[in-house]
This record gives C-alpha cells, sequence and structure tokens, in this order.
C-alpha cells in the first residue's frame, strides 16, 4: 500500500516510518527478524503457565481499581453507606471502604469479584502448572532456576494473598490476622518482639491494615512482577519443552510461530480467561464481606476457613496435638503453634528442591528439552503423586469442620484421621502410584511387541480362538520407545587396579542406593528392544 | 517461506545429547531400526485450505464473534446507565443478585470471551495450519567464549587491583557489612517493646462484669444454668480507641454449673454461686471460644476446635490448645452485682516465650 509521490519515489508506508524511527532507537528489527517467527509447541497443559499469568496481569489490572477507592486505614466511623443492615455500625475505614465499593460504586462490587476470583485461579493456575512441569520433568537442565523462579511466585502469590484477603478487616479477615498474631508469637525468644514490632504494639492495633496494604499492592506484586518478566524471559531464552513424538527430538522444536498463530491463540486465551473469570464473578459471589460484619477480636463465626492455597497450613495448626513446654529456664516453647510453622515452608521446600535431588541422583549433565512422559519416571511421578496427596490431607484438616458437617462425621474422628494420614497417605500413595506407572510401561511394553489389541475374536481353522492384534504405525513404536532408560549407579569395585582398598564416601553410597530404586529392575521395566520386537515380528503365528 | 515446512525438511537424527540406551537411527530405515523416528507427519490440509468457500465462512464465524464482543460492550455502558445500583432481581437458580453486577459482569465477560474466540477460531482455521520447526542450540557457552571470558574478567580484576590491595578490600568489605545496620536500626520504632503488655488485662479488683448485649451489669440470677454469657469490664466502651486492644485480653464468657459438678478446686473458690467466669480468648491463637455445649460444658473454638472442659479448670480435652483458658476470680459487690476479685492470675490469649 505504498504511496507514490508526484516525483515518482515511494515513500514508505506510515506503519514502516514508525518502525524505522523505532529502530534508530532500539534496533527493533534485528529481535523482529529473530523472534517473529519464534516456534512454540502446540498442547493443551502448556495453557496452564498462560492462565496464571493471565490472572496475573487480571489481578493487577482490576487491582489499581480497587485501590482508587480502597482506604487501608483503622480509624474508627460510624456507617452511613447504602447497605442497610450496617447502618451506624462502628466499623474501621478500611471494612466502610470495601462496604463502599461494594455497594455504591457502580462496577466496584463486580471488580472486587474479578480481583478475588483471578486469585484463586492464579494460585490454581500455578500450582497445576507446577505439577505439569514436575511430572513431565521440565525442571531438568537447563531449567532449574525456572523452577525456582516459578516456586517463588507460588509462595509470594500465597502471601500476597493472604495480605490481600486480610484488608477488608471483615471478621473473617480479622481472624486470620488474629491468627497469624498468635503464630508469630509462639517463635522462641524473638515472637513476642516480632508481634509488637508487626503489630505496631498490642493485637490488633491500628497499623497492622496499613502495614499489610503496602506489603500487597507494592513491595509483594513488585518482586513477583519482576520475576514474572524473568520466568518469561527464560521460557523464551530456552525455547518451551515439547512433547516426545514423530519428528520431535531434543534439539529441536516444533510447533507454530509466534506471528501469526501464537500472537492469536495466546492473545486469544487472555480474553477467553479474563471473560470466564468475569462470567464467574457475575454469578457466584465471592468473599461476601458483608455478611458478618466488621472484625471485632471477641467475636467469630463458625466455619472460619482461609483461601484454598492457605488450606494445608491450616490444617498443620488444627490438627497438630496441643504440646506446650515450659523449660528450666522459665520460658514457654508452644509445639503446638511453632511445628505447623515449621512444617509449612518445610512442604513447600520439599517440592523446591527435587530437581537438584533428583540431579544428584542421575549425575545428569545432559540439556532435556523433551519432555518426560510421567509413566517413564515412575519414582518421581510416585514422589510428585505423594507430595500432591501429603498436600490435600493437609487440606482436608484445614477443613475438619465443613467435612465433619456435610458428611457428618465426628471432628475428633476426621482429626485423627489427618494426624495418621499426615504420615501414612503419603507412603501408600507413593507405592500405588510407582505400580500403577510400572503397569503402564509393560502395557506399552506390550502394545509395542504385540500391537493394539483390536477387540476382534477370530477362529483359526483348528477351532482356537484368537485375538486379532493390530501392529502399530512407525509414530506409535517410535512413540513408545524413544524415552531414556538410564542405568542405574553402581558403587566401584572395592579395590582399585593396583589392589588399593576404595574408599566410597557414606553420601556416594547413598546416592548409589537411590539411583538403584529410581532406576534398577524394581524402578523400570525395560523398553522393548528392535531385536525382540524384530524377532517377534519374524517369527509365525505369535498368536 | 517454504523451507520453514516441516514435511520438507529432513530432521536430523544423530543427535550426540541423547543418552546412549536410546536406538534411534537416521531415517528412512524403518527396516533396519523399526523404532526410529519416522520424521514429522505428513502435514493434512484443513477444509478452509482447499475450498476457499469454507475459509470465507470461517471468516465470517470470527467476524460474528468480534460483532458479539462489540455488542456485549455496548450492553456493558448502557447497563452501568440504566440499572441503579440497589437493584436486586430474582434469578433462578442464582437466588437474589444486584442487576447491576449481573449484568455488568455477564456483558463484560461476553465482551471478552468472544474476542478470544474469535481470534483462536481465526489462528486455527485460516492462518497457516503447518507445523514449523527450529532447531536448538545448546545454552552453554562454547569454550573460546568461556576462556574470552574468563580473560576479560581476570583483566578487569587485575586492574582493580582488589586482590593486592588489601587494605581497600578489607575496610570496603567492612563499609559494606555496616551500612545496611542503618536499615535495620530504623525498624526499630516500628513497635513498642513487649514489657509486660501481654500480662495484664484490663481487670481488677471490684470493676463490674458489663453484659455484653445489654451493657448493664451481670448479676448472679442472669445467668442460667445451660446459657454462656459474654461481658467486658465496666468502663470499657465499644468506639472507644482503646476497645480493639483491650476486649482482645479481657473478653469474658460465663457459665452457670451446678457447684456439685465443679470438679477442679481452685475453679470453685474462684466461682460464685456455680457461676463461673473465664477468659473467652482461646490459648491456642487467640481466637474466641464461642462454641458452648450445654450437657458437657464444654466450649471449643470454631477456628481450630480446640476444646476445653469448663467444669474442670477449662482443661484442654481436645485439639490444639497448649493451656487451660485462664479463670478469672468473681464475686458480688453489696449491689448484688458480678465483680472481679482481681486481674487473672495468668497471661490470657496464645502462649509467647516469655510466658512461663
Amino acid at each position: 500500500m505504498s504511496k507514490t509521490n508526484a516525483s515518482g519515489r515511494s515513500k514508505a508506508p506510515g506503519g514502516e516510518r514508525i518502525a524505522d524511527w523505532a529502530d534508530g532507537r532500539l534496533g527493533i528489527y534485528k529481535g523482529a527478524k529473530k523472534n517473529l517467527r519464534k516456534v512454540f509447541p502446540d498442547h493443551w497443559s502448556f495453557l496452564l503457565g498462560e492462565i496464571a499469568l493471565y490472572s496475573f496481569i487480571i489481578i493487577i489490572l482490576t487491582g489499581v481499581y480497587l485501590t482508587m477507592f480502597f482506604k487501608p486505614s483503622m480509624a474508627e466511623v460510624h456507617y452511613h453507606g447504602s447497605y442497610v443492615p450496617m447502618q451506624g455500625v462502628i466499623m474501621s475505614e478500611a471494612y466502610a471502604s470495601t462496604l463502599d465499593i461494594s455497594f455504591d460504586v457502580r462496577g466496584g462490587l463486580l471488580m472486587r469479584q474479578i480481583h478475588h476470583w483471578a486469585a484463586l485461579i492464579f494460585l490454581v493456575a500455578m500450582f497445576v502448572h507446577m505439577m505439569r512441569v514436575f511430572f513431565t520433568g521440565a525442571f531438568r537442565k537447563p531449567r532449574e532456576l525456572n523452577w525456582l523462579f516459578g516456586f517463588l511466585l507460588l509462595v509470594l502469590g500465597m502471601f500476597t494473598g493472604f495480605t490481600g484477603y486480610s484488608l477488608p478487616d471483615d471478621l473473617l479477615s480479622g481472624t486470620g490476622v488474629r491468627f497469624m498474631e498468635g503464630a508469630i508469637l509462639a517463635v522462641p525468644l524473638v515472637g513476642t518482639y516480632l508481634a509488637m514490632f508487626l503489630y505496631g504494639g498490642e493485637f490488633p492495633g491500628t497499623d497492622i491494615i496499613p502495614r499489610f496494604f503496602t506489603f500487597h499492592v507494592l513491595l509483594l506484586p513488585g518482586i513477583m512482577l519482576g520475576l514474572v518478566v524473568a520466568h518469561l524471559i527464560l521460557v523464551f531464552y530456552h525455547k518451551h519443552t515439547q512433547y516426545p513424538g514423530a519428528g520431535r527430538t531434543n534439539n529441536n522444536v516444533v510447533g507454530f510461530p509466534l506471528m501469526p498463530v501464537y500472537m492469536a491463540k495466546a492473545g486469544g486465551f487472555f480474553f477467553l480467561v479474563f471473560g470466564l473469570i468475569a462470567i464467574i464473578s457475575a454469578t457466584f459471589t465471592i468473599n461476601a464481606v458483608w455478611v458478618l460484619g466488621p472484625y471485632r477480636p471477641d467475636l467469630v463465626s463458625t466455619n472460619a476457613q482461609p483461601d484454598w492455597y492457605m488450606g494445608f497450613s491450616e490444617g498443620l495448626i488444627r490438627v497438630m496435638p496441643g504440646w506446650e513446654w515450659v523449660i528450666p529456664t522459665g520460658h514457654t516453647l508452644n509445639f503446638g503453634v511453632l511445628v505447623p510453622l515449621m512444617i509449612f515452608p518445610l512442604v513447600l521446600a520439599s517440592i523446591a528442591v527435587y530437581p537438584f535431588f533428583e540431579a544428584w541422583v542421575t549425575k545428569d549433565k545432559r540439556e532435556h528439552h523433551l519432555l518426560d512422559r510421567p509413566r517413564n519416571a515412575p519414582t518421581r511421578t510416585a514422589f510428585g503423586a505423594a507430595w500432591i496427596s501429603w498436600y490435600f490431607v493437609m487440606l482436608v484438616g484445614g477443613g475438619n469442620d465443613l467435612w465433619a458437617i456435610h458428611f457428618d462425621l465426628s471432628i475428633n474422628a476426621i482429626t485423627w484421621f489427618v494426624r495418621i494420614g499426615f504420615f501414612v497417605v503419603p507412603v501408600l500413595v507413593f507405592i500405588v502410584t510407582r505400580r500403577i506407572c510400572l503397569g503402564l510401561q509393560r502395557r506399552d511394553r506390550e502394545k509395542v511387541l504385540h500391537g493394539r489389541e483390536t477387540g476382534i475374536i477370530k477362529r483359526l481353522p483348528h477351532g482356537e480362538f484368537v485375538e486379532v492384534h493390530e501392529p502399530l504405525s512407525p509414530e506409535q513404536l517410535h512413540y513408545l520407545t524413544q524415552h531414556d532408560q538410564p542405568k542405574p549407579a553402581e558403587l566401584p569395585p572395592a579395590v582399585d587396579e593396583n589392589g588399593v582398598e576404595r574408599k566410597v564416601g557414606r553420601l556416594e553410597k547413598l546416592r548409589v542406593k537411590i539411583s538403584q530404586g529410581y532406576f534398577g529392575p524394581s524402578g523400570q521395566i525395560p523398553k522393548a528392544t528392535a531385536e525382540e520386537y524384530k524377532a517377534i515380528q519374524s517369527g509365525h503365528g505369535h498368536h | 517461506m517454504s523451507s520453514e515446512h516441516g514435511s520438507e525438511k529432513n530432521v536430523s537424527d544423530d543427535d550426540k545429547s541423547l543418552p546412549e540406551t536410546q536406538d534411534t537411527a537416521a531415517g528412512g530405515e524403518l527396516e533396519k531400526h523399526p523404532f526410529a523416528d519416522p520424521g514429522l507427519p505428513h502435514h493434512e490440509p484443513r477444509i478452509q485450505d482447499i475450498d476457499e468457500r469454507a475459509a470465507k465462512r470461517s471468516e465470517r464465524v470470527v467476524a460474528l464473534f468480534f460483532t458479539i464482543s462489540m455488542l456485549a460492550t455496548v450492553a456493558f455502558i448502557v447497563s452501568f446507565v440504566v440499572f441503579p445500583i440497589d437493584k436486586i432481581f430474582y434469578l433462578w437458580p442464582l437466588g437474589h443478585i444486584s442487576a447491576l453486577n449481573f449484568s455488568l459482569g455477564l456483558s463484560l465477560g461476553v465482551a471478552l470471551f468472544a474476542i478470544g474466540v474469535g481470534a483462536v477460531h481465526w489462528s486455527r482455521t485460516l492462518m497457516d495450519g503447518t507445523e514449523l520447526v527450529q532447531e536448538r542450540h545448546p545454552i552453554d557457552s562454547t569454550p573460546d567464549e568461556k576462556a574470552a571470558a574468563l580473560a576479560t574478567f581476570a583483566k578487569g580484576a587485575e586492574d582493580s587491583g582488589l586482590g593486592r590491595r588489601k587494605l581497600i578490600r578489607n575496610t570496603m568489605f567492612g563499609a559494606l557489612a555496616l551500612v545496611p545496620l542503618s536499615g535495620v536500626v530504623l525498624l526499630r520504632d516500628l513497635g513498642p517493646l513487649p514489657e509486660d503488655k501481654l500480662r495484664h488485662t484490663m481487670w481488677r479488683r471490684g470493676l463490674k462484669l458489663i453484659n455484653m448485649n445489654t451493657n448493664e451489669p451481670l448479676r448472679p440470677e442472669d445467668i442460667t444454668v445451660g446459657s454462656l454469657s459474654f461481658a467486658k469490664p465496666e468502663g470499657l466502651e465499644e468506639g472507644s480507641h482503646d476497645f480493639h486492644r483491650e476486649i482482645a485480653k479481657a473478653a469474658l464468657m460465663l457459665v452457670r454449673l451446678e457447684p456439685g459438678d465443679i470438679k477442679d478446686k481452685q475453679e470453685l473458690d474462684w466461682s460464685h454461686e456455680g457461676i463461673v467466669a473465664y477468659s473467652k480468648i482461646c490459648t491456642h491463637v487467640g481466637c474466641p471460644v464461642s462454641l458452648y455445649e450445654q450437657q458437657t460444658h464444654h466450649v471449643l473454638c470454631p477456628c481450630h476446635q480446640s476444646t476445653f472442659d469448663l467444669s474442670d479448670g477449662a482443661r484442654v480435652i481436645f485439639g490444639p490448645a497448649g493451656h487451660p483458658l485462664p479463670q478469672l476470680a468473681i464475686t458480688v459487690n453489696d449491689e448484688g452485682e458480678l465483680v472481679a476479685r482481681g486481674d487473672f492470675a495468668e497471661p490470657v490469649g496464645p502462649s509467647f516465650w516469655e510466658r512461663g
């Protein structure tokens, strides 16, 4: 569409002229040449991280809007807004302004609901995305750092969520803030000082909401935004992982180009996520802060629950026996709160360090861009499943009152179930998952060697019935056999070539043992070899 | 751009980074290596690639969704203007809902969602559906790059003289280590020191117990068997600046027991005609204990289900609390009103390091 002027010289179109201007200052053509057709592989599970990213953007957009109206102050006021049941009630400005957003600002309630729903979905999406990365082994070299960035985002997301839902200063959120004070008080030596400093004096004081506000809108999201950018830069730089399949190797990436396919798909997906969250927010009320009234330290409601992502820590705190000792120095050690407080980061850290643990066991220094099928890494898959079950057992503990009510069970029985399940359920899940994975490996092996069961029964001339097996296509054969089956590590011979006794460290012995568990005969089923396959194919009447 | 087409690209399989155990071989030798990578499957064209009428149909579908989005945005603006903010209506199965919130959310949701559907449909039906292949390159630097980087670093370190001039190095580390201390010191005024703040409440000898509900002094006859009453100290008014801080420690709950049912001797001594007053603040993490089981005289904290037996010194009988609820010794004054005989004998609420 270039325009031609009178002298016949063609003038570049407007868009190109702007791009030229930018190129002279930013060098954009170099980057565009390299990246506009950058290929991204396609799979539904790759959308999970996108959901997390988009809900994060939605949270920022709606959060900025909410700050226009929210007053982070604990000054006491008499409510005179349009919500009749609260007329004249004494409450903090924070709570009053939250009611105003909900009842006097047009669209304010919708923005609050979108903000809260998006926060819940953000955490779910991060959690499930992390599980996808875990079960497919996408955390392996060179992506360990990005795994940690993602993990930090999850943890920071939890605390941003907690400080956020504490801000309205309603009866429910204040109970959470009170819980936090009790938890801090349980820290030995410095707990009392920490609590006084955080709350600006005795609970509740008038500082905690303004301070949480600063954490919630500035400190934590600022760090998270930086981490999100770093996370995305690394995704771009490493190029995305892909699932194995015909034509997909560790050295290539097969998929669709950023422009136009992924711009349309990913951009469109942002609108799908945003639209869906808006529709949910229009139809399902979340955090109806007007129901219970303002926070008062002497009042509480039943069924007090944190948002779901804090539920597992709530479970820890509920099921821990109330062990409290006064030690000989005359000081109190409140293990009933302190132990959950220590297990909380431990639960999270146990999944965060797994990539480094596995790298230590395998001593694998190669880059991995092809994803594992979960069944082909049975021990890792079993560990991940056990971790999830651990998490959910604690989540059950966090909602023990709701389980008791809805299933008509004894709350004491549920608490005891969680106390025992905390130790037993992950072990059981580990064993069962590993067996399922091995079973699936056996099935893959069968399928490769004998083909797919068609369900067609054939009668042979001599009267025997057989099922017809259909041979697999070359694509399927490749898919089911492409995976790496590492050999377990072995201890070096007890004496070296000079007959001198070789010293093997305890740690190395442990590593070898774990490696045997991972890759020994009990850890994986040998995949079908080409020789076995050919032997069967050339043989007659293998059925 | 046909060079980008995967189907035409010979995907190399002699991959040095793949494990030795893996038996892939050069493509095209499926006879010799039955599990070898057969390469990208042939691209199957879509109906839109062959039939221009189908492509036109897709184009119209995409345009339809973008149009729906435009209409929904108009609906959003109309809703904003038309619906009063306090209009509530009944919609099955959602119940009574705000007309404004519902219409704004729905129209915004449709406006956004339709853009998404249009864009995704466009990309799936009309944009080139051929998969492309790009090569990856190792992340780590070549030995030459590494050597050059190390040499550059060594040159910079040499120029700085950091290794030779120990005096500069040591004083610099000292200065850098000390300077953050200013920031730590500044945190001191975040709050006061604990001192004995957690050890005392408002209660003192002769202070009346005020009924939380009626704001009147409690009398023994107000408290009947089987009911749970809440009280605050005389002089503490809701809305006063220290109300939250004081009620967080001084909140009381009272029940009447048969004196014969009281198992704990001190509890009996500190009671009045079977009326016992306990701190309402749970000793676990400070929620107000407020669920009372009349028959057993158990109270349960709704937050974490710590259960206390009020007939036995508020002993913990279940849950995570570490010690009993503190009891307040009570009696009656000359007017027959319940009064405290002093402050709690021990700190109320969650335990802390210095509690002892």
